[in-house]
């Protein structure tokens, strides 16, 4: 899929997202290895957003399980489709009971579910399986198969196994450690906040028509932030929402009124942003 | 590439991985040939990618990256020897400092960061006992003394203007913080070429935070802790919750077993478990938060205020040589937790006469003034290294508290073969109580889990 690390940079580039040295190597390492990529890191830094972009940059179908609390086999992986089953039976009643049995157990009636669905076909595909952490233990136990053997056991259908492997992104904030023996097929990728440089790209990238001296001072109040100790420091996403409200009200530069206004657009705790506009020397909120 | 080169990055890879094993990072034999496969696709030409690439297949986790990055800095390091061309003088090594720290250049304080430890870092003069230190180079440097030169520069180039000026004074110490660091990896570096890596790399390397001693982690360290309380929280939550159902299958109720047997011709097919009354319990926190053992309670009476909807009640109370509830502080403090150690030292009634820690006193007023805290469905959990400082333990009062609670369990920060050592009365304590050694985040981490009731 890349020929190499500055290949996947410059391509990601292209769809709009702007990779760290980080992580254009690691999805260069995951494409080439051949391993799943499982993504960490705090909300809103673009670990969603980065499997959109592999899938746009391969011009690959993006196949997404959304993981919470609950979601089982009938949800990631397949389904046998009983209504249409039922109506099978009904509209064959002459039939032998060994006629009509194969026959409902075929692939006309299987509904598949994202995880069969990345592994069926010869089509380039990503699979994204979105906050893992939120899905119960025992679907980790569901998933080892497919990411280590890219294969799915279908009793009554026998083994399907993928002709031609997705390029599997899972994505974790953390809020559950994640089993052992997942991560150790995974190549581990933690997407952490960018440095200044790379930020103000992003800022100037998405915010077009911003000045770039505006969103210089953005990227440095967004780090003075985020060095504070608060509940929730800003992420990518707040400071490029940030950006878009100060040019929707036409600030041309950044003042002690300004910030003070929009303070709430970055920081949602009442705490944090008390806190932070005591340390910013701002007047009271 | 040459077989001697393959062998020698073979070995220099198992060697990282061995180093990184004995900093307790888990890693297989899978996952290093998955690293010299990286290393294969990746060349060896940009370090930085074959950093990342390391780290992508060896590690598991975002709290492993700062031993990993320490490891693989003496394993593959940026340059080997001294550096080339003269060491300039101190003052002029402080200039050009002064201006790469203004113009935020890390590319240049990385080559100032050698040039120093080269020019001021070196100590000893025989093989043996020579050697590299950050900490010499430092004190000759002093980067801290150049924050006000540095902030004037910036403020003249720009003017001074503009909101950002606020926020120069941070920026730039953080960057001297940087050059530090940088400091502290080129004098590691240096002494690993003279001691051998292996051993440096083993001794050297700073711990992970969770691995670091309560008694011993300094303020920085001692944050970090304090960020992990609510993932730790969250994970312990989703433990006890585990424990909980499995607790809830109990023994077969004979009863409801023979009654529903009557459908099956008096054939028990089904058997009904008892169910267990859901009785959430009540947890008492006792801890002391006299200085030497401050950091390890004020982290674990912020891990169990995280927790306290898995419980019908907690209370905390806090003691130095006299005893006070400081529930309610914990309570507001948990979004301030930088000054709750603080807080709590100024204002609940800990000391009486004199400042240093009694456990006998604090554990006898606690008896007489909280009696009713403790009851049959309370568990208590004591906190402290049981340094009397030669009082008297009261042992009295404790067994007074074992025969009231349900559970009582002691964790003591301190190692454990260090009990009984000058005024420690642990042993004394532990014949009437379960003591636990409990140094670290990770040991704190298994015994809460363990310990907690359900």
């Amino acid at each position: 899929m890349f020929t190499s690390v500055d290949d996947v940079s410059a391509r990601l580039a292209e769809t709009g997202y702007l990779a760290s040295p980080a992580v254009a190597t690691t999805v260069f390492l995951a494409d080439r290895l051949g391993k799943p990529l499982l993504v960490e890191g705090p909300a809103g830094v673009g670990k969603t957003e980065l499997a959109k972009a592999v899938a746009q940059v391969a011009g690959a179908r993006l196949i997404r399980l959304q993981c919470y609390e609950g979601v089982d086999e009938s949800r990631a992986l397949y389904e046998w489709n009983h209504a249409k089953q039922l109506l099978r039976i009904s509209a064959g009643r002459d039939e032998s009971w060994d006629e009509t049995r194969t026959d409902i157990f075929g692939e006309e009636f299987l509904l598949p579910r994202p995880l069969l669905t990345a592994i069926r076909g010869d089509d380039p595909k990503v699979l994204l399986i979105d906050e893992t952490d939120k899905a119960d233990v025992e679907v980790e136990g569901l998933l080892l198969e497919v990411l280590s053997d890219f294969q799915v056991t279908v009793p009554e259908l026998g083994t399907v196994t993928a002709t031609r492997r997705p390029f599997v992104v899972l994505t974790s904030n953390a809020t559950r450690e994640l089993s052992e023996a997942l991560r150790r097929r995974c190549l581990f990728l933690h997407i952490g906040f960018p440095d200044a440089e790379l930020e103000r790209r992003i800022v100037r990238l998405r915010v077009p028509g911003i000045d770039a001296a505006l969103a210089e001072s953005v990227v440095r109040v967004v780090g003075a932030l985020r060095a504070m100790d608060l509940r929730k420091v800003p992420s990518v996403a707040e400071t490029i929402d940030w950006a878009r409200t100060l040019l929707a009200l036409g600030a041309a530069t950044l003042d002690e009124t300004v910030v003070r206004d929009s303070l709430g657009v970055i920081l949602k705790h009442q705490d944090d942003i008390q806190k932070a506009a005591a340390k910013l020397d701002l007047d009271a909120v | 590439m040459s077989a001697v080169a393959d062998a020698d990055l073979a070995a220099r890879l198992t060697g990282l991985v061995d180093a990184l094993r004995s900093h307790g990072v888990r890693i297989g034999t899978g996952e290093t040939v998955d690293a010299a496969r990286a290393v294969e696709v990746l060349g060896l030409a940009d370090r930085e990618l074959l950093r990342e690439g390391l780290a992508a297949t060896l590690l598991r986790g975002a709290a492993q990256r700062p031993v990993f990055d320490a490891v693989f800095d003496l394993y593959f390091p940026r340059r080997v020897g001294a550096p080339e061309g003269e060491p300039g003088g101190r003052d002029d090594l402080r200039e050009r400092l002064a201006a790469a720290l203004a113009d935020d250049d890390a590319g240049l304080m990385g080559r100032l960061a050698v040039e120093a430890v080269d020019g001021f870092g070196g100590y000893g003069s025989s093989p043996a006992s020579d050697g590299w230190s950050s900490h010499r180079t430092l004190e000759r440097l002093r980067p801290q003394t150049l924050l006000a030169r540095v902030r004037d520069e910036v403020r003249g180039r720009d003017g001074g203007a503009g909101f950002g000026d606020r926020l120069l004074e941070d920026e730039i110490r953080r960057r001297i913080e940087e050059f530090r660091r940088m400091v502290a990896v080129e004098a590691r570096r240096r002494v690993a070429e003279r001691r051998g890596r292996d051993e440096i790399a083993r001794r050297a390397v700073a711990p992970t935070a969770d691995r670091v001693d309560f008694l011993f982690a300094g303020q920085d360290r001692l944050a970090e802790l304090r960020r992990s309380v609510q993932p730790l929280a969250r994970k312990l939550a989703t433990r006890l919750a585990a424990r909980r159902r499995r607790a809830a299958r109990g023994s077969i109720d004979l009863r409801r077993t023979l009654r529903g047997s009557l459908s099956t011709g008096g054939v028990p097919m089904r058997p009904v478990l008892r169910r267990r009354r859901p009785a959430r319990p009540e947890l008492v926190l006792l801890c002391d938060v006299s200085g030497s053992v401050s950091g390890f309670s004020d982290f674990t009476m912020l891990l169990v205020q995280a927790l306290h909807d898995q419980f019908a009640k907690v209370r905390v109370f806090a003691f130095v040589n006299r005893v006070d509830e400081v529930t309610g502080l914990l309570v507001r403090g948990a979004a301030d937790a930088e000054g709750l150690g603080t807080r709590i030292r100024d204002e609940a009634t800990l000391t009486g006469w004199h400042g240093s820690s009694d456990y006998g006193m604090a554990l006898g007023e606690f008896a007489e003034r909280y009696a009713d805290a403790v009851g049959p469905r309370t568990t208590v959990f004591v906190l402290g290294d049981a340094r009397t400082n030669m009082g008297d333990p009261n042992l009295a009062a404790v067994r007074e508290l074992v025969r009231r609670a349900r559970r009582v369990h002691w964790l003591n920060p301190e190692q454990r073969s260090r009990w009984g050592t000058g005024d420690s009365a642990a042993p004394e304590y532990a014949e009437l109580v379960e003591m636990h050694e409990c140094r670290n985040v990770r040991q704190l981490n298994a015994l809460v889990g363990r310990l907690l009731p359900v």
